[in-house]
């Protein structure tokens, strides 16, 4: 999964998949890079998400728990049309900031493979 | 007037998670025949990959069994799809139906039904305790 981290700021690069199968291993992989980072905030980047149903749904959620008993701030970004959709019908955007399209380009900031 | 079927499947699969994104895949695929819009497509393909995931995870209980997915599509361009497990059953399918309501646990939403709802023209579940579990999916694939 890749990921950048600028400042306190975590954002988590999704793609392929998000339903019941995948779900267990995003959630993990999300939920180690918080626990290695400890950030203020942690973005979810949807824009190379393929496919998304209520499972995704349920990451976010998770997540959300997990920030208030954290203390993080939780984002979405660049969701594609039919995923935003689910999420607002889950109402998960009065709980959790969605936010556009940001670049980052002329700030210090680095992404790693994992 | 009865509607005139243009092509149908009727096939049995294991309730495998992997399944979830075959199910995907092969529905939009067959779908495709019917030339939908874009989003009929994606909605159909959420719709399911929800009902599949129920049958594994609430109906079987992520245990093994067969999940039974017939379709039908027809000339006016609409699609029908039932999807059957021999599972637990729903027990109360009001209670089930209401968003945020879910037997799973915390990782699991409980917006299943909610988007099934949603994203098709007529949906019916039938539900028997301890028999199992049907859901009838009604859609259409042209622009509203």
């Amino acid at each position: 999964m890749e990921y950048q981290i600028k400042g306190k700021t975590l954002t988590v690069y999704l793609s392929g998949d998000i339903d019941h199968h995948s779900s267990d291993s995003i959630r993990k992989a999300i939920d180690t890079l918080i626990i290695n980072n400890i950030p203020e905030k942690v973005c979810l980047n949807f824009k190379k998400v393929q496919f998304c149903d209520s499972s995704g749904i349920a990451v976010v959620l998770g997540r959300y728990k997990m920030s208030v008993k954290m203390d993080f701030k939780l984002c979405l970004e660049e969701l594609p049309p039919s995923i935003e959709n689910i999420f607002r019908l889950s109402k998960i955007d009065s709980l959790v900031e969605i936010k556009e399209k940001e670049t980052y380009k002329d700030e210090k900031s680095y992404k790693q493979l994992i | 007037m009865k509607k005139v079927i243009s092509n149908s499947f009727d096939m049995n699969l294991m309730s495998k998670s992997i399944n979830e994104g075959f199910t995907r895949t092969l529905i939009s695929s067959f779908a495709i025949q019917a030339d939908p819009t874009i989003e009929a497509l994606s909605e159909l393909k959420t719709i399911v990959s929800e009902a599949v995931t129920n049958a594994i995870v609430h109906g079987y209980q992520n245990k093994p069994g067969i999940i039974h997915i017939k379709a039908k599509l027809y000339e006016d361009k609409t699609i029908k799809i039932i999807i059957r497990d021999k599972g637990i059953g729903i027990p109360d399918i009001k209670q089930a139906m209401e968003p945020l309501y879910t037997t799973g646990n915390e990782e699991r939403a409980g917006m299943g039904f909610t988007i099934m709802e949603t994203f098709s023209d007529k949906l019916k579940v039938i539900s028997k305790e301890g028999k199992g579990t049907s859901i009838i999916i009604e859609k259409s694939l042209t622009e509203k």
